[in-house]
């Protein structure tokens, strides 16, 4: 129920974008998804499908991006990805508290028509 | 490696947040069975674009005419939170708290890892100093909110039907059932759910996660997004701690792998450990918001 209500505001938002740019349909919305987001790629498709039914999207394809989560190591000044979410750096192994990306939740684009 | 701004598959050399590069280039088209396009058009675009073009027309034919100024499928660049709308409305709810030099929390947590008692127990060791009022969120029930009565302090419960977090504009309405200039500290207990709350902000100074000494030491490693997003994490119920095992080393190094930056307390609400070091770090921090407020300069 969390993607629903996630997808519901992701949705409305692209809806709005699009009525305004005088859009007869949607193609596709691009959405950027980080790692950290605490949201499944997966179940925002199936909120979606059900979602769009009726609107200027129903049909459209869902292109949904992952952002990896990305720290910044202090002592290393070094900026690192990971893949497991947590937060030690590669060279010193120290533990960073400094998330520079993965909580995207994001409506990157749409295509239409 | 793909650009982070669009996946076009240039090298991002991009922040995240910044401005996108504009790039030219020819695209192929990938069309899906069922699409009837036969032409072929290297057409070149000046826009960011995120996506393998992949057209779903339910089986219509029609013409694509690139020529400038005609083209049927436009891409727009939108770049926006998805949850702006909530993020907007907390940031007002910030304002505002901040305006009367409330300190707010936000107590997140599974369901019953503790909150309720944490809460009621804390109201009745930072009273006098702090004035505390609650919002408690819940699926159904008043229960938790009859339940934290008892510590005398003043309580809204907000019954979310089906949603399963609290959002800003339900924190905004329900506030305006709190006598708030009687108070200086304002707790929002979250409905009991690891995941979702983590992504509403509600406007709160700090966001306290929760962990009972019953739950298992690697819960932080399951959660990271709620942990990475913690201020403090409290470590509850330590009086069962003998009793079902807890592995206090694993525990805070989990912690501490998830939330590098969180201050951890360990407390049990039956035996009052802990909760003095709790009341001294909530003082020091609500005396840090009085000096933010420029009314009390």
């Amino acid at each position: 129920m969390h993607e629903l209500s996630i997808m519901q505001n992701a949705l409305s938002l692209a809806l709005d974008q699009a009525r305004q740019a005088g859009a007869t349909r949607v193609h596709t919305i691009c959405l950027r998804i980080g790692a950290l987001s605490g949201v499944v790629p997966d179940a925002l498709e199936f909120a979606f499908e059900a979602l769009a039914q009726g609107t200027l999207a129903e049909g459209a394809k869902l292109a949904i991006e992952h952002v990896p989560a990305r720290f910044w190591c202090i002592a290393c000044t070094l900026e690192f990805q990971s893949d497991d979410m947590f937060a030690e750096c590669p060279d010193c192994h120290r533990l960073s508290g400094e998330l520079r990306a993965g909580r995207e939740m994001e409506l990157a684009s749409l295509e239409i028509e | 490696m793909m650009c982070d701004n669009c996946g076009c598959g240039l090298p991002g050399e991009n922040p995240v947040g910044v401005s996108a590069h504009h790039h030219d280039h020819d695209h192929d088209h990938e069309h899906g069975p069922g699409d009837h396009h036969g032409h072929d058009h290297p057409h070149s675009h000046t826009h960011p674009h995120p996506h393998a073009h992949v057209h779903s027309h339910d089986g219509q034919e029609h013409e694509h005419s690139h020529a400038a100024g005609d083209e049927p499928h436009r891409t727009i660049d939108v770049r926006r939170a998805i949850l702006e709308k909530n993020d907007r409305l907390a940031e007002r709810n910030r304002g505002f708290f901040r305006a009367r030099g409330l300190l707010v929390l936000n107590f997140l947590s599974s369901p019953g890892s503790g909150k309720t008692t944490f809460i009621r127990e804390s109201i009745r060791t930072l009273a006098p100093d702090l004035k505390a009022g609650v919002i408690v969120g819940d699926l159904a029930t008043d229960n938790d909110a009859q339940r934290l009565r008892e510590s005398g302090a003043p309580v809204v419960q907000i019954t979310t039907g089906t949603v399963c977090h609290l959002e800003a504009e339900m924190v905004g309405r329900a506030m305006q059932r709190l006598d708030l200039a009687s108070m200086n500290l304002l707790i929002i207990e979250n409905v009991g759910n690891l995941v979702c709350p983590a992504s509403y902000d509600l406007g709160e100074d700090l966001r306290i996660v929760l962990l009972s000494v019953t739950e298992g030491e690697d819960k932080p490693l399951k959660y990271p997004p709620m942990f990475q997003s913690a201020d403090v994490v409290i470590i509850t119920k330590m009086d069962l701690a003998q009793a079902c095992g807890y592995d206090r080393d694993t525990a805070l190094a989990n912690i501490r792998r998830a939330a590098p930056k969180a201050r951890i307390f360990e407390t049990s609400a039956k035996t009052a450990q802990g909760l003095d070091t709790w009341r001294e770090y909530l003082l020091q921090e609500q005396q840090a918001r009085k000096a933010l407020d420029p009314l009390s300069l």
